[in-house]
């Protein structure tokens, strides 16, 4: 089968990722050189064999026809040597395949390994700006086309431009007129590859264009299969589809034609060099049989060494021009994978770190070696000297100005104080600024510094893990991961003992569901624990919050889609969980929201009004009007 | 899988019957080449005739041009074959998908079978131009050329009886141990892209927690998992390389051991024993060339069961109806109607539903999440069928009505609701392809979305993208519902459909389909108790049952239920 080259990305800058591989590759570097050393002997040795007819025909064999008794340990010890070449050759292409399958599985691993731990340590920016199929396909698509260059067009390659020279170089030496037929002949197969190349490449274009229009088509109609079935218009898009699939089957067999004819053509090619080569080297033999021909001389062992080599030469050119697109299309690939290593980490300068702490009865805090139930911040000074803060989870935002891009400003002027304790909400349309300020407290995103404090400190000082352990955020949409429930919710604080996992799931409300299903906390949760409810996980999600402890918790619209039974359900678990700790709660839905101490309505990132559930309605503002149903936040 | 090989007919049936014989032409030409070359030495050479090598030689060069026109030609029949019969697999694919009831879909999901359209074709496409041309060939190249080696020196030949037996072993050896290793590969491979999609999704939660060591670990292990299997896996296929050189080096080795005394001798001809050498090639390499095709075969099984299953899937709900009659009027009866996805009778979705709906009515339904509203309102249009008791709709039994009939006076709009890529108009005529401008507009005040639809530059004729990316969740639905309303239904069906409108707009639509469709028959389902408070009749469903029907003041008095979800509605009104 031909390698299907499916539309070929050029790389930007070939030289520079290359070399940018090879450093990649530089614990491997002396196999890597064994590995070239071997390919050089295996394809030597079937270029030497080769050349090995011409003795043995000219020397061992025609010499002796009709003698009376033949020697046959010329031939013999001929023969012995001729082995040892081709088990050499042999062995050599064993090895250096068995060392490129450790150098490309280890180097991929660690290809990996790097581009997923580089992954972690990127800016939430980096997931909003790219979809997960794009970066999917970094690990798939762009990895498997490295895949392919290490360990089949590399050595096939060097393998092949080693026997095009090799070649080469024993036909001059067994003859030179007959080499002139070879060099024609090249000329003839580039033309011919450069030829079907070019309608190859072109018509794969174009069957390229004619499979995404088919891919979107079935996409789209079967992701609204449904809205087909009830509109009746099942006949319909079957007929565009048809038309669809009618000029893809037209592109698509153009281009696979000129795919398929390049093999036959050149294999072809190469016998009727082959013939020519008989004609002329026949006539050369003969004629060197009668008279001296200078360098036109010809024995029929030479003749018969040369026949072989004309059959063993198209197949390596035909081969590089193949491998050459494959290469290409795996340096752009790793160009991809190399963008996703150059991509900035997200900055980490913080000193301040978050320490177990006890309180002496005289007020002092210390650091203490176990968990303790309070939490300090250590503060390094200039001056060598330390202090110990408490953490409390009072926040303070300070006239913050904040955009996702420069020049399009999402919060303005925000600027509010939460005591410890207390509960914030947020409300506002989608798009009015609620998740950027949370995604502000966490650092997800960082804003200038000291324009938003937390217990007093400026929380760019506060090292990132740090600050995100002292605070604890359920999600909308609950992410869950393969594993256990137990795990699940264990992924809040991965030393917590299973009571204290047991603890916070009955907190949350969750422990009743949970011991009903299956294998209680040992079920497996798979694809995102598609197996359980909207409410059930949204569940796990809070318990996962609840045995982290943190003083500070963070709800982002966490009961939004479950409907308003259910979510009073949830309430006895949520209000459970908020207990002693300073909260922010997102909310579309107002329900959650009245008990909050202060409510902030947001609106084009402004705040526009402030206050308790009382005051906002007495106020007879947004508030009032979104209460009262006369206006629906989008 | 005789369904599969039904679609190769016509052309492509006899392409695919074409090519092996196009190739069997250019295999007999290569193996006669090395033949004619053994008489030029022996002969030409021989009796320095030259006038013999030249015309041996231009015998080569004409068999060196059929070899290639075969050959060529059979480069195009087969992707003719293969493309033709990759498209006619597609197109019958995509028709029985389109047939399928929402069951049937339920039983594939979306996402496989959209695999199954794009990816799994391309791979038995392939297959089957591998099939056509390089499974015919090798073995064709095999049987002739070992023909003509038995036929210049049977003695030579025996070398053969032995290469060939050790090489199968070693290939088929190689296959068989090799093919639960590769296996087991892709499962890791399947694995590590779970892994990393999951840290995608969740990243927000791993940052959040500082989970990245503890991700990290975890990918460590399902990597290194990967490079283990991968590289188990791969250490035996390298071993058909050197082995098959090997083997070809060997039988070299003593055709020229025995055949170079033959010669001496004068048993064997120097020409014969070149163009053995060349056989030596053909016969050694297609074997090789048979058990990569038969790997490659292997791998396409896959993809090739996953069709055949699609095709194989017969459509839930067949159109049985004799006779064309006309849906009299919106009424709706459920007579002790019981539904189950799975068909089980003990593991009801819906069971024992008695509802009687009469023409022109509003009717409300609630209920919370799970309750089974939406699997109700979808037994109307008979987008499942029900699975025990009876359905009626203008006074007759839905499965007595012709689907397009049925569906043409039932609109729907679905929750989950999708606009196709086009213009608005375009969109809008789903509902209706002969409906007049007049008529959409007049949809689309009434669904509250002609005021939108002006603003936007384009108007009418504004393009949507893919999935209606460019309007917001609330007009979606409210082009939605205009399209709906295009159909001039009997009855019309919101399936939460106003859950992103706001609720002054809401109760616009809900007034706007009073004035127009007085006549239809309306039905809603609501998380709101707003949207549905007026309707004439609200039916509460709990766990698949109906737990009370009744009017908004009937049922605040009677219905613990309905009573809750007011109250929780009414602490903070939403």
């Amino acid at each position: 089968m031909p390698p299907m080259p499916k539309g070929i990305r050029k790389p930007k800058d070939a030289k520079k990722t290359f070399f940018r591989i090879l450093r990649y590759f530089g614990d491997y570097k002396w196999q890597l050189i064994l590995v070239c050393l071997l390919v050089i002997i295996s394809a030597g040795a079937g270029v030497v064999g080769t050349y090995f007819l011409k003795p043995i025909i000219d020397a061992y064999i025609v010499p002796m026809i009709g003698a009376q008794n033949p020697d046959f340990s010329g031939l013999f010890s001929v023969l012995v040597s001729l082995a040892l070449i081709y088990l050499a050759g042999a062995l050599s292409t064993y090895l250096y395949n068995r060392i490129m399958i450790t150098v490309s599985t280890g180097s991929l691993y660690k290809m990996r390994m790097e581009m997923f731990s580089h992954m972690q340590k990127l800016p939430i920016r980096y997931f909003d700006t790219r979809t997960h199929g794009e970066i999917m396909s970094r690990y798939t698509n762009d990895i498997d086309a490295m895949r392919n260059m290490l360990s089949q067009s590399v050595p096939q390659l060097i393998s092949s431009s080693i026997t095009v020279v090799g070649v080469f170089s024993m036909m001059l030496i067994l003859s030179i007129p007959l080499t002139v037929l070879v060099v024609v002949m090249m000329v003839t197969i580039f033309g011919v590859i450069k030829v079907v190349g070019k309608h190859s490449a072109n018509n794969f274009r174009a069957q390229q264009k004619a499979i995404g229009a088919v891919n979107g088509y079935i996409e789209e109609m079967i992701e609204g299969q449904r809205v087909v079935k009830v509109f009746c218009h099942e006949t319909e898009s079957k007929e565009q589809f048809s038309h669809l699939n009618d000029s893809l089957c037209g592109a698509a067999t153009r281009a696979n034609t000129f795919a398929n004819i390049l093999m036959p053509i050149m294999n072809n090619l190469s016998y009727i060099h082959y013939a020519l080569t008989a004609i002329i080297g026949g006539a050369l033999t003969i004629y060197s049989l009668k008279q001296d021909m200078g360098i036109f001389t010809l024995g029929l062992g030479a003749l018969v060494a040369f026949l072989q080599y004309t059959r063993t030469f198209a197949q390596p050119i035909t081969q590089v021009s193949q491998q050459f697109n494959v290469i290409l299309n795996a340096l752009a690939g790793a160009e991809r994978i190399f963008a996703l290593l150059d991509e900035e980490p997200e900055v980490d300068d913080g000193y301040v770190t978050l320490v177990y702490a006890t309180v002496d009865a005289d007020g002092t805090v210390q650091e203490a070696d176990h968990r303790t139930g309070l939490w300090a911040w250590k503060h390094p000074h200039q001056d060598g000297s330390l202090t110990y803060t408490l953490v409390r989870g009072a926040v303070e935002f300070e006239d913050v100005e904040f955009g996702y891009e420069p020049e399009k400003v999402v919060l303005n002027g925000i600027s509010l104080y939460a005591k410890p304790g207390q509960k914030i909400a947020f409300v506002g349309s989608t798009g009015a600024g609620k998740t950027t300020i949370t995604n502000l407290i966490n650092r997800f995103y960082d804003v200038p510094d000291g324009k938003i404090r937390y217990d007093g400190i400026n929380i760019n000082k506060i090292k990132k893990a740090d600050l995100r352990r002292s605070l604890s955020m359920v999600l909308q949409d609950t992410h869950l991961f393969t594993g256990t429930v137990m795990e699940n919710i264990r992924y809040g604080r991965l030393d917590a003992t299973d009571e204290e996992v047991i603890a916070a799931a009955k907190l949350a409300n969750a422990d009743w569901f949970i011991r009903h299903l299956p294998q209680g906390y040992d079920t497996m949760l798979t694809g995102d624990g598609s197996n359980l409810s909207q409410g059930q996980r949204q569940l796990l999600a809070i318990a996962r919050a609840a045995v982290a402890d943190p003083p500070v918790l963070i709800l982002d619209e966490a009961t939004s889609s479950i409907d308003t039974r259910t979510e009073a359900l949830i309430e006895k678990g949520m209000d459970r969980l908020m207990e002693g700790r300073t909260v922010f709660v997102i909310a579309h839905r107002l329900s959650t929201v009245h008990n909050s101490h202060a409510i902030m309505v947001l609106e084009q990132g402004q705040i526009i009004e402030r206050g308790n559930h009382e005051e906002l309605l007495a106020k007879q503002g947004k508030y009032y009007q979104l209460y009262t149903g006369m206006f629906e936040l989008s | 899988m005789k369904k599969l090989f039904s679609l190769l007919r016509g052309k492509y049936l006899l392409m695919s019957i074409l090519t092996p014989l196009l190739i069997i032409g250019e295999v007999i030409m290569e193996v006669s080449i090395p033949r004619l070359m053994a008489e030029i030495v022996n002969t030409g050479i021989q009796n320095h005739d030259i006038a013999y090598v030249t015309a041996k030689g231009g015998m080569m060069v004409v068999m060196a041009l059929a070899s290639l026109a075969f050959g060529a030609l059979a480069g195009w029949t087969a992707s003719i074959a293969s493309i033709g019969f990759g498209t006619e697999i597609r197109k019958s694919l995509f028709e029985r998908v389109q047939d399928f009831s929402f069951s049937n879909v339920d039983r594939f999901s979306t996402s496989s079978l959209i695999t199954r359209m794009t990816t799994d074709i391309t791979n038995t496409q392939q297959a089957w131009m591998m099939l056509i041309r390089s499974l015919v060939r090798s073995p064709i190249m095999f049987v002739s050329a070992s023909v003509m080696a038995f036929s210049i020196n049977r003695r030579l030949s025996m070398v053969f009886l032995i290469a060939v037996p050790i090489l199968i072993t070693v290939l088929t050896l190689v296959i068989t141990k090799a093919h639960p290793r590769f296996k087991h590969m892709l499962k890791q491979f399947d694995s590590l892209n779970a892994k990393i999609q999951e840290n995608l999704i969740g990243i927000r939660v791993v940052k959040a927690f500082v989970r990245e060591k503890h991700e990290n670990n975890g990918f460590e292990e399902t990597a290194s998992a990967l490079r283990d299997a991968q590289m188990r896996a791969e250490k035996l296929v390298i071993v058909n390389m050197p082995v098959l050189q090997m083997m070809i080096y060997v039988c070299i080795l003593t055709i020229l051991w025995v055949g170079g005394k033959m010669i001496v001798v004068g048993d064997m001809l120097t020409g014969h024993l070149i163009s053995f050498i060349s056989y030596v090639n053909q016969i050694l390499m297609s074997l090789m060339m048979i058990s990569m095709a038969f790997t490659m075969l292997v791998i396409s099984k896959a993809s090739i069961n996953r069709i055949v299953e699609v095709l194989n899937e017969t459509p839930d709900i067949p159109d049985m109806a004799e006779d064309d009659t006309p849906i009299k009027d919106g009424s709706i009866v459920f007579d002790n109607v019981s539904f189950s996805y799975t068909g089980d009778l003990s593991n009801c979705t819906l069971s024992g539903i008695n509802l009687t709906i009469h023409a022109g009515e509003t009717v409300g339904i609630l209920g919370g999440t799970g309750s089974a509203k939406t699997t109700l309102v979808h037994l109307i249009p008979r987008l499942y069928e029900v699975t025990d008791g009876s359905l009626l709709v203008g006074g007759r039994d839905v499965r007595q009505y012709r689907q397009e009939t049925l569906r043409s006076s039932v609109a729907m709009v679905l929750q989950k609701n999708v606009l196709f890529s086009g213009t608005i108009r375009e969109n809008l005529r789903w509902g209706n392809p002969d409906a007049t401008d007049e008529e959409i507009v007049a949809a689309c005040k009434a669904a509250q979305a002609h005021d939108f639809i002006t603003t936007f530059p384009d108007g009418y004729d504004t393009v949507l993208g893919q999935g209606g990316v460019n309007v917001s969740g609330g007009q979606k639905q409210r082009l939605c519902i205009a399209r709906a309303l295009l159909k001039s239904p009997k009855i019309i069906i919101l399936d939460d459909s106003t859950s992103a409108v706001d609720t002054a707009t809401d109760s616009k639509i809900r007034e706007a389909f009073k004035k127009e469709l007085a006549g239809t028959t309306t039905i809603i389902i609501a998380q709101r108790i707003s949207s549905i408070c007026d309707a004439d009749k609200i039916v509460v469903l709990d766990n698949g049952q109906i737990d009370a029907v009744g009017t908004h003041q009937e049922l605040l008095k009677t219905n613990e239920i309905y009573r809750e979800v007011y109250e929780s509605q009414q602490k903070g009104v939403a």
